[in-house]
């Protein structure tokens, strides 16, 4: 029993050490986002809040806490205060099974993929149910064009994970991460770049970023799904989009960037001078990028037209993908490269 | 042929990585905000904020009730009664309201005056705190006149050689 209890505590402690972080990387996220997206319309950002405006997310979160929370009339009380928790579960939750490095991850578990796409699908419940108990047209447009955008980049993006599966040969994430053993022309980005696009651009899709925010729409929908959100609730609506910002940046850094593993592994003096920063730090770093590519998407394109989203994934991706799942097998059979040479399922 | 190009072009996502080089070229160039209140764009000795009404160098106020500012006004916002001034029988205002809710900030005011008693001072970042403050009376418009005078008569006479 006590075993028990303990064991309890010490899962505890560590989801607070994923989540904690996690949440301060979303707060400092959405500045970083507005400093970049400034910076690149010439403008500075906010930088009234604290010395160069560092403190503004701390101000932002006070504010929105303390607002007043609103149910619209007419609106499905239980659904709509549930549907941010909805939101919000699946997007913490799919970090149990990310290995931060070779040791450190939560949930060790062999279907880590199957898991990670479960928990970014499930996530369309809450969108589905906020637009739809809101009692609004504009929540409901919103939530509708979530689903079915989820659901159809969802296929793409299952599609890009079937080749990261068959050139590892397995589902567990760390797994994924030490068959790319080597430096960094050992990653898969090399052999699966197209598929590495896809997964990308599906993600982005996935988490409602622009150019795919067609969801959140303002131009002509307001603010979709979360339009009748305010205070707290709209809080956990961003925080879970940022948090699947992120959570997409590490899966992108780990299936095709070698995860925790050292880019300069290898090479003689780069590899020996960079052997004693930890595995974290360049996985952190790696998915800062990816972080930054985001925000500098956002900065660049204007949104899809909602039957250019489609045509683009029905259309464009899962072709692509299905070809190229036909010239990874032909690659792995050949053993190409330092990629495949013995490995693969076939 | 070009059909084959464009598809090339776009699997290649050429475009895309224009747009983003561009993006990627402003990040780091110079800002060009303005910090509100530290920092000010420049102005032009005509710009037209709020009204003030002016005297001249001896104190006696400039406006004679001609009401041609009334009557100029396309937006209706001056309301002037006149009457003889009760100390020397002289023809005044006894009421000179401006509706700043009204107010265009046109200028036509301005430039209909023949003494150059109303004018739109440089000043444009005023508020209201309550409903009825946005009617300003002919008290508060000298009291502006007053305040402000160097800067309005320094402005006048930048333009005089215009008008």
């Amino acid at each position: 029993m006590i075993e028990i209890i303990l064991d309890a505590l010490i899962i505890g402690f560590k989801i607070n050490l994923i989540l904690l972080p996690l949440i301060l990387a979303v707060a400092y996220t959405t500045f970083a986002e507005r400093k970049l997206i400034g910076y690149m319309q010439l403008r500075l950002g906010p930088n009234r809040v604290g010395p160069k405006g560092w403190l503004q997310p701390i101000a932002d979160v006070v504010k929105l806490l303390m607002k007043e929370i609103v149910i619209p009339s007419g609106s499905n009380k239980a659904l709509f205060l549930i549907a941010p928790v909805l939101f919000i579960a699946p997007s913490f939750a799919a970090w149990a099974v990310i290995p931060f490095s070779a040791e450190m991850v939560l949930a060790d578990i062999n279907v880590g993929l199957l898991y990670i796409l479960a928990m970014t699908s499930i996530a369309v419940y809450g969108v589905i149910i906020a637009g739809w108990a809101s009692n609004s047209k504009y929540a409901l447009l919103g939530s509708l064009r979530s689903a079915s955008q989820i659901v159809s980049y969802e296929i793409a993006m299952g599609f890009a994970l079937v080749a990261v599966l068959m050139a590892s040969g397995s589902m567990n994430l760390g797994e994924i991460v030490k068959a790319q053993e080597g430096p960094f022309w050992h990653w898969y980005w090399i052999p699966l770049l197209p598929i590495l696009v896809v997964f990308w651009v599906s993600g982005v899709a996935e988490t409602n970023r622009a150019p795919f925010d067609l969801p959140e729409g303002e131009s002509e929908i307001v603010a979709g799904f979360h339009v009748e959100y305010a205070g707290i609730g709209f809080a956990l609506f961003f925080l879970a989009e940022y948090a699947n910002m992120i959570l997409i940046s590490v899966l992108t850094a780990l299936f095709f960037f070698g995860g925790w593993l050292n880019p300069f592994h290898g090479i003689p003096y780069l590899g020996s001078a960079t052997e004693w920063v930890p595995g974290t730090i360049w996985l952190l770093l790696k998915a800062a990028w990816f972080l930054f590519m985001m925000i500098w998407l956002r900065a660049t394109f204007p949104r899809y037209r909602y039957d250019q989203v489609m045509r683009l994934g029905w259309k464009v991706f899962i072709p692509v993908t299905v070809i190229w799942l036909i010239v990874l097998t032909f690659m792995i059979k050949a053993g190409v490269g330092p990629w495949f040479s013995g490995r693969g399922v076939l | 042929m070009s059909r084959m190009r464009q598809i090339f072009r776009s699997y290649l996502l050429t475009e895309l990585f224009r747009g983003l080089r561009i993006t990627w070229a402003h990040l780091w160039k110079r800002k060009v905000t303005v910090q509100y209140p530290e920092e000010k764009t420049p102005q032009s000795p005509r710009f037209r904020g709020i009204h003030a009404l002016r005297r001249y160098p001896n104190g006696e106020e400039r406006c004679i009730a001609c009401k041609l500012c009334e009557a100029v006004c396309p937006a209706a916002a001056i309301t002037i009664e006149a009457g003889p001034r009760e100390s020397d029988g002289t023809r005044r205002t006894t009421r000179y309201e401006i509706d700043m809710f009204k107010c265009i900030y046109c200028g036509f005011c301005e430039e209909s005056c023949p003494v150059d008693s109303i004018v739109e001072t440089r000043v444009f970042d005023y508020h209201f705190e309550k409903r009825g403050d946005n009617i300003l009376t002919k008290e508060q418009l000298l009291a502006i006149g007053d305040r402000y005078e160097a800067e309005i008569a320094e402005d006048r006479a930048k333009d005089a050689k215009y008008r």
